[in-house]
């Protein structure tokens, strides 16, 4: 035990040293940077905790594609953020309001934290058996049954803003060449030449 | 003391002396993989390849690896020096750390997981940051060009190999890569294996895996006729042996992986008598060369391809393949009843 507590603590003080780097870092590629290695951390305390298929899953989409396209975009914008945070201290006092809104929201909200009789019943006797189901197994059997209509909306949501992210950028520009693979695989020999008999000083 | 040395101790020595004999192993085998590739193209082009360094060229890698190593390493004055020394650092631990759960026969794993596939995916989704932290930190325009080259490229493919592995999870109902191989024993030998029934999908797996690892044909992020050499136009000396290495190793645990999911991995090809007493690491290795054998060959003969039809091929052709197949290969497993239990 002594062995999964060290390795928490180091897993946890990278994540939250690596956080804090997020925003401390001069440059954004930095920023990026330390916020893939807090992901990968946070990816090490799942494993510890058991959630051997979150900690993989947190790996695959955040860290190989989310904060892939970050990183893209953060490269290509020049964004000065030293230009930036020149106004910083003029937004502190609404920052820091908004700040301590969210704490005393989520104080009130674990304060108030009840644990309803069902999730009780639950912990005591997890639905499946976790000895004989790996957690790959047992997230997809409550994922597809009982929270089958959440997450098909999950999937519509994103749907919906990945069809509204091409309707916002897609422009036809009716000058731009465009190669439709579909003629080129259909021409034949006698759509795509043709041959002249040319007569000698006559030419076409 | 006793219990911690049972405990902690031992384990450790043992999973550290498993580590090593693999990654000596492997290394050997990638110096021989990366002689292969250069004989095979030179073979394909009427040249000798390799020849000089001992018989038959036989050392040319270790020949390579010495002169990079006593090279002096550069650094451009204007790099960002500490991403720019992490990038190779990256790319060749991520790439040896996969083979921590590839089963080479069975039980021959270091760590068994029970998510094995979904860990190989997640090391060769993080492969992608080698490249680009490299390309950037250059700060030079080719490698940065390279970069964004390659972060597209490799977030594309990754799409349908992720698929792929689905259609594959399909059929076996596990994620871990020993049950793959098991799933795929029957009294059949070969045609029991995956490539078979998936065949479609082993096409798009080979092909993405191409992709995956920039490879040429799609070895678009060193196309060295627009980009002079890509993300490493900067590096010399160590740090590009490192990128050449994870690279080559990248290509092994494609070609391990592809070994692992169709070709049955450690199983004999036909299950009789002297086919059964030759171990199974030894059908691995030859199941994997075969594989790079196809990885060379294409590299020989196959001209490299256009930004823009990388990226139809990857999103308008195999996306909805293997999105298609993901489907017909489930309602066909509900419907006959073969779907494991």
């Amino acid at each position: 035990m002594t062995l999964a507590a060290l390795f928490f603590y180091g897993f946890a003080s990278v994540c939250v040293a690596s956080a804090f780097m997020v925003i401390a870092a001069r440059n954004p590629v930095h920023s990026v940077l330390f916020l893939i290695l807090a992901f990968v951390n946070a990816a090490g305390l799942f494993i510890l905790a058991g959630a051997e298929f979150l900690a993989m899953i947190l790996v695959v989409v955040y860290v190989g594609a989310v904060a892939v396209l970050f990183l893209f975009v953060v490269m290509m914008l020049d964004v000065d953020f030293a230009e930036l945070r020149r106004g910083s201290l003029t937004y502190l006092p609404v920052g820091a309001l908004v700040g301590v809104v969210l704490l005393v929201e989520l104080v009130l909200a674990l304060g108030s934290w009840v644990v309803t009789g069902g999730v009780t019943r639950n912990l005591a006797a997890p639905t499946p058996p976790l000895a004989t189901l790996t957690n790959t197994e047992a997230l997809g059997l409550v994922l597809y049954t009982r929270y089958v209509y959440f997450f098909q909306i999950a999937g519509i949501v994103l749907l919906v803003a990945m069809i509204g992210a091409i309707v916002l950028t897609l422009r036809h520009k009716p000058k731009v060449k465009r190669q439709i693979v579909a003629d080129q695989v259909r021409r034949t020999k006698a759509s795509a030449i043709e041959v002249r008999q040319v007569r000698p000083g006559q030419g076409l | 003391m006793a219990q911690l040395w049972s405990d902690y101790v031992w384990p450790l020595t043992v999973m550290v002396a498993q580590s090593v004999l693999l990654l000596v192993v492997l290394l050997l085998a990638v110096a021989y993989v990366l002689y292969a590739d250069r004989k095979v193209w030179a073979a394909v082009q009427l040249r000798r390849g390799p020849n000089v360094v001992g018989p038959w060229g036989l050392l040319q890698s270790f020949a390579d690896l010495l002169k990079f190593v006593v090279k002096e390493p550069t650094i451009p004055d204007s790099a960002n020096k500490g991403v720019f020394l992490l990038a190779p650092l990256v790319t060749c631990v991520l790439a040896l750390a996969a083979w921590a759960v590839i089963p080479v026969n069975a039980g021959w794993v270091i760590a068994d997981l029970n998510v094995g596939i979904l860990y190989v995916f997640a090391i060769s989704s993080l492969m992608v940051y080698g490249i680009i932290m490299g390309g950037w930190a250059s700060n030079s325009k080719y490698p940065f060009l390279s970069a964004l080259r390659s972060a597209a490229q490799m977030v594309s493919y990754e799409v349908s190999i992720g698929f792929v592995m689905i259609t594959v999870l399909l059929c076996v109902g596990s994620l871990n890569l020993t049950d793959i191989v098991d799933a795929q024993d029957s009294q059949w030998g070969l045609f029991g294996w995956f490539w078979l029934p998936l065949f479609p999908m082993f096409a798009i797996f080979f092909i993405s895996a191409l992709a995956e690892t920039n490879r040429p044909p799609f070895d678009l992020v060193e196309a060295e006729s627009e980009l002079v050499a890509g993300f490493m136009v900067e590096y010399g000396s160590t740090p590009y042996m490192m990128f050449m290495l994870g690279e080559y190793v990248a290509i092994v645990t494609m070609c391990a992986m592809c070994t692992i999911l169709f070709m049955g991995g450690w199983l004999p090809p036909i299950p009789v008598a002297p086919f059964t007493w030759v171990p199974g690491v030894v059908w691995f290795a030859l199941k994997a060369l075969a594989v790079f054998f196809m990885f060379a060959m294409v590299k020989a003969f196959v001209p490299r391809y256009r930004y823009d039809q990388l990226m139809r091929l990857g999103w308008k052709v195999f996306l909805p393949l293997s999105l298609a197949m993901v489907a017909i290969v489930a309602a066909v497993l509900q419907l006959t009843g073969l779907a494991p239990r």
